[in-house]
């Protein structure tokens, strides 16, 4: 309620301003009630700096929508001052010469230094800052519900055999072993766990970034299928369709043991007033410890004409990086901060871990890109790579060893 | 709703048998195909009925009381939480849709009336292709016309504007209009017009004296149609209008596809009754004018 | 294309009036020729080029040839989403159909609450597909729909998880959008049933023809036009139903509930694939021309020697 009017409020104010302050309109799909909150504070913070907030938000399926709507706007010659847009997508969208550059305000607000070089690789394009990171998901994580553990007797696994042991446990106690929503997202998740678990960060680098078909017709990756497929067979008959939060709810209700699934999870446990380390476990994906699969949501800035807009975009890059923005944001939405520099003793044991991890992962081989969640590759071999691994994962005579096939040469098509 | 008739006769009248010899034999075999006529329909309208019941009665539930209940399970209090909280979130979209069909629904419309008028009674080479052209077009996925008509309307400066999406409307909507409007006046004697015509009067003269009045029935089909059509748009709604100008639809759409977070059943299936509202209300108070409007030839060949 | 002139333009008026009202019919279908020829055949044709072209992310003008329609036929996910239209579409649209005729004709026995009775048929066409396919998809939802009711309902073994089915998955579709539309096709029905000359069925009556067979016989076939309308607005319905499959199942299981309007969107806005949508998108309207024209053809021809 309390969000709504205030952004009635927007609305109303937005007329008298024009042509005073700037405005920025902003297309994210940032809908649901944590993220819903976290989009309030940025719109807060814009607004108090005096520029008006033109809010764009346009929810479904991880932006789909959202990314048509942007597409049309760009081909209309009008599109946005900024729009949540991720990973090498940006690189797309630079090259077609329609972002902003942020060199200027990055200076002044220190960006090199306070973000990791991996982050700060993904904002630019052609050497210049083009979009604001925001946040940094970690996806290698395994929530599991310790009273259900308990119960069945089952251990909190490590290694994927530790898995495959608890989940036995949990089944023949009665209880779902493993949560899942069978959507093609949900599914390319867990297979980038399976995957990462398995190939190690740097095949896993070599096969999702740098789609080396060596690797990605391998022995290993073959495996990664076939883990996939005995992990098919602890997931219920329902889980087709399931949205990721109800097979959290699950989990939280003690129906399942554990959920694989990013760290977002974690609002949904907030939510029903869970607290981390006591009434829930976060642990990395067994086998992928020291590795930090992220999946960094950004705003790139888009060219505009108009001098007072181009200010509040400004404005709003400055604000995103903010520590202020940043502590409440992610509170809210689960991830962590992209500032190293950030003070994390307002944050849960969980976002703690996953801090220290990223910092740890950040030194070697272990940080890397997910491909799920459309930081590894672009749109299309994303999108290759879930038709086939969704198509495995839903057909009950799969071979492993044709997918892996399969997936190189799906990848190969779209190149 | 019963007493409406929307026959110029009523069916039965000539299809009950005649009544002499027999008739007592015949009236039992009747009155038992009667009642499996009357207990299909009614199964029929409970089956209809089924989906709006459960929606509405999950409107009216409690989250806690969603998850322990089944479908059909009676609420165990009415709340209006769900109505409230939905209000909030789509209430102001609410406004812009009517500010959107509005516009749309009357000029589509008006140009429908006057291109079925054209290709009825004023045919000339070409009139039939282009009947033909536009019927094609009905059949167009409007997924491949988004880029094109976005460049297009951004061109035309009318981006992201209510005006831009009204002109989307009227543009895609022009192909039904046209064939409820032609289809009518093809079955109007063209003697009339002829007559009227021999006596001096004009283009727009018998539009508007001779053939508008008769076409009133059809009129509401298309108000109808469109109304639902445009009301219940999604598609053009989230791409051609921006920010605070949306439409409901795309309202409603951020509320129930929403993938993150807790989902609430009763606000979405709430938020999703009133964005069907108007449109059920329209169907509900002017289905007899709808009817009889397809009667009368709206829609036939 | 014989022009049929209704009304020769020649009057007693003067020349400037006579010439007004000869162009005037031209002049008033104008604006719609030219919206008709660029909002729906410019546009194809874009689209048309853009399929010989390698666009991914945005438009681009890089002339590949047929590559684009070789890699459609080597998609596997392409021929599912093909075969599901078919069965959609067909089961769809006959069902409906039937359904209709058959609801069309029983509420036509002078039935009492006639009114209320058909709104409650009609009323489902009034929902946009989004809110069908939520509801559906909470209907058939394995865990919480129907399959619960049935079982709290004592019905211990019932299970019903077509929605989950990669095989079945498809009927799903096809349940929802049949309760949507074959209220529709009732109203038609029950509007042209209205229209037949009383006279030719009570010379079949005297005859001695039962009630069906008269329907069968004489009724049903003298409403060729009402199916034909029905038909253009179910295949129109079916062609289009996006919003049905998106809200309904996404394409899922896997992409098992895939249908070419679907797949169309997805690689053209989502997955950087303009190329392939836009062939994807003149397969799908070749394959209407080739169902549609003839028929289309037939039907204007007859017409107009009515």
């Amino acid at each position: 309620m309390n969000a709504m009017n205030r952004l009635a409020l927007a609305i109303s104010l937005a007329f008298p301003l024009v042509g005073h302050a700037g405005e920025v309109e902003v297309l994210h799909w940032w809908t649901s009630g944590g993220e819903k909150r976290a989009a309030d504070t940025l719109q807060k913070l814009v607004e108090q700096k005096g520029h008006t907030w033109k809010d764009f938000a346009v929810a479904g399926g991880g932006g789909e929508a959202a990314m048509t709507v942007l597409k049309t706007r760009a081909v209309s010659g009008n599109p946005p001052s900024a729009a949540q847009i991720k990973g090498p997508d940006i690189q797309e969208w630079g090259e077609l010469g329609l972002l902003a550059d942020l060199d200027e305000v990055a200076e002044q607000g220190r960006w090199d230094e306070l973000l990791p070089r991996q982050v700060t690789e993904v904002m630019q394009y052609d050497g210049s800052y083009v979009a604001v990171p925001v946040n940094v998901h970690r996806v290698n994580w395994l929530w599991v519900n310790p009273e259900v553990f308990e119960k069945a007797g089952a251990q909190p696994p490590t290694t994927l055999d530790e898995l495959w042991a608890a989940a036995d446990r949990l089944q023949a106690a009665g209880y779902i072993a493993i949560a899942h929503g069978g959507q093609p997202w949900q599914d390319g998740t867990v297979f980038e766990d399976l995957a990462l678990s398995i190939l190690g960060p740097e095949d896993y680098h070599k096969a999702f970034v740098d789609l080396d078909e060596e690797v990605l017709t391998g022995d290993r990756m073959v495996q990664a299928f076939a883990a996939l497929k005995k992990l098919r067979s602890y997931v219920d008959a329902d889980a087709a369709g399931r949205d990721w939060n109800r097979a959290t709810g699950l989990v939280i209700d003690g129906k399942a043991g554990m959920q694989i699934m990013g760290d977002w999870a974690k609002s949904e446990w907030t939510a029903a007033n869970k607290k981390a380390g006591e009434d829930y476990q976060c642990l990395p994906f067994p086998g992928t410890q020291g590795s930090f699969a992220y999946n960094i949501d950004s705003l790139a800035m888009f060219k505009l004409s108009d001098e007072d807009d181009r200010k509040a975009q400004e404005d709003l890059a400055r604000t995103v990086i903010e520590p202020e923005f940043q502590q409440v944001f992610n509170q809210n939405k689960g991830s962590i901060p992209v500032r190293l520099d950030q003070d994390m003793s307002a944050f849960d044991s969980c976002a703690q871990k996953s801090m220290q991890d990223f910092k740890q992962a950040a030194q070697g081989e272990g940080l890397q890109p997910s491909l799920a969640h459309g930081m590894a590759a672009s749109s299309y071999v994303q999108g290759a790579v879930f038709d086939v691994v969704t198509n495995f994962f839903n057909d009950p005579n799969a071979d492993p060893q044709q997918a892996a096939r399969q997936l190189a040469a799906a990848i190969q098509a779209v190149q | 709703m019963s007493d409406v008739s929307v026959a110029q006769r009523r069916s039965s009248d000539v299809l009950l048998p005649p009544g002499e010899g027999g008739a007592k034999r015949r009236m039992r075999a009747m009155s038992l195909s009667r009642l499996a006529i009357h207990a299909t329909l009614i199964l029929a309208c409970a089956l209809y009925l089924v989906p709006l019941v459960v929606m509405l009665l999950t409107s009216f539930k409690t989250p806690e009381d969603i998850r322990t209940g089944n479908l059909l399970s009676w609420p165990e209090a009415f709340t209006l939480i769900g109505w409230i909280k939905a209000w909030g979130v789509v209430g102001s979209y609410f406004w812009n849709s009517v500010m959107i069909v509005v516009p749309a629904v009357l000029i589509s419309t008006v140009m429908g009336a006057l291109n079925g008028y054209v290709l009825s009674m004023w045919r000339f080479r070409g009139s039939q292709l282009f009947f033909g052209l536009l019927l094609f077009g009905c059949f167009l996925p409007f997924q491949v016309i988004l880029l094109p008509a976005s460049f297009t309307l951004g061109k035309l400066g009318l981006a992201n504007t209510t005006t831009g999406l009204v002109l989307v409307h009227v543009v895609y909507g022009l192909a039904f209009t046209t064939l409820f409007f032609r289809n009518f006046y093809v079955s109007v004697p063209e003697a009339l017009v002829r007559a009227a015509r021999l006596d001096g009067a004009g283009f727009f003269t018998i539009f508007g004296r001779i053939l508008l009045p008769m076409s009133i029935p059809t009129i509401m089909v298309c108000l109808i149609w469109q109304f639902t059509q445009i009301w219940n748009d999604f598609l053009f709604g989230v791409v051609f209008a921006s920010g605070d100008t949306q439409p409901i639809t795309v309202a409603l759409n951020n509320l129930v596809n929403t993938s993150t977070g807790i989902k609430e059943y009763n606000v979405d299936m709430a938020a999703a009754m009133i964005a069907g509202l108007p449109t059920l209300v329209v169907y509900v108070l002017a289905g007899k004018y709808f009817l009889r409007g397809l009667t009368s030839g709206a829609v036939k060949g | 294309m014989s022009s049929v002139a209704v009304f020769s333009p020649k009057a007693s008026h003067g020349r400037s009036t006579d010439w007004l009202q000869a162009w005037l019919p031209k002049l008033v279908l104008a604006p719609s020729v030219v919206i008709v020829l660029v909002g729906f055949y410019a546009y194809i044709l874009w689209t048309l080029l853009l399929s010989f072209t390698n666009s991914r992310f945005m438009p681009s003008y890089k002339w590949v040839g047929l590559a684009q329609y070789m890699r459609l036929m080597e998609n596997d996910r392409w021929w599912v989403a093909s075969q599901n239209l078919l069965v959609f579409g067909g089961l769809f649209i006959a069902i409906s159909l039937c359904l209709g005729v058959l609801l069309a004709v029983l509420l036509d026995q002078r039935i009492r609450a006639e009114g209320a009775i058909r709104t409650i048929y009609l009323y489902p066409m009034a929902l946009s597909m989004i809110v069908t396919g939520t509801a559906w998809q909470w209907l058939l939802n394995p865990g919480l729909g129907l399959d619960k009711l049935l079982r709290d309902w004592g019905w211990e073994g019932f299970r019903f998880d077509w929605l989950v089915d990669p095989d079945r998955v498809v009927y799903c579709l096809v349940m929802a959008a049949v309760w949507q539309a074959s209220g529709f096709v009732m109203a038609l029905f029950l509007a042209g049933l209205r229209g037949v000359d009383p006279s030719i069925v009570r010379a079949a009556q005297v005859d001695g023809a039962s009630l069906p067979t008269i329907y069968l016989r004489i009724v049903l076939p003298s409403l060729r036009p009402v199916f034909f309308s029905s038909l253009m607005i179910l295949a129109h319905i079916a062609i289009k139903s996006f919003d049905l499959v998106a809200a309904m199942t996404a394409g899922g299981p896997g992409y098992a509930s895939d249908l070419p309007a679907m797949f169309m969107y997805t690689h053209t806005f989502t997955r950087g694939q303009m190329g392939l949508g836009a062939a994807s998108a003149m397969l799908m309207l070749g394959a209407v021309l080739a169902i549609l024209v003839p028929y289309l053809y037939s039907e204007l021809r007859t017409k107009r020697h009515e």
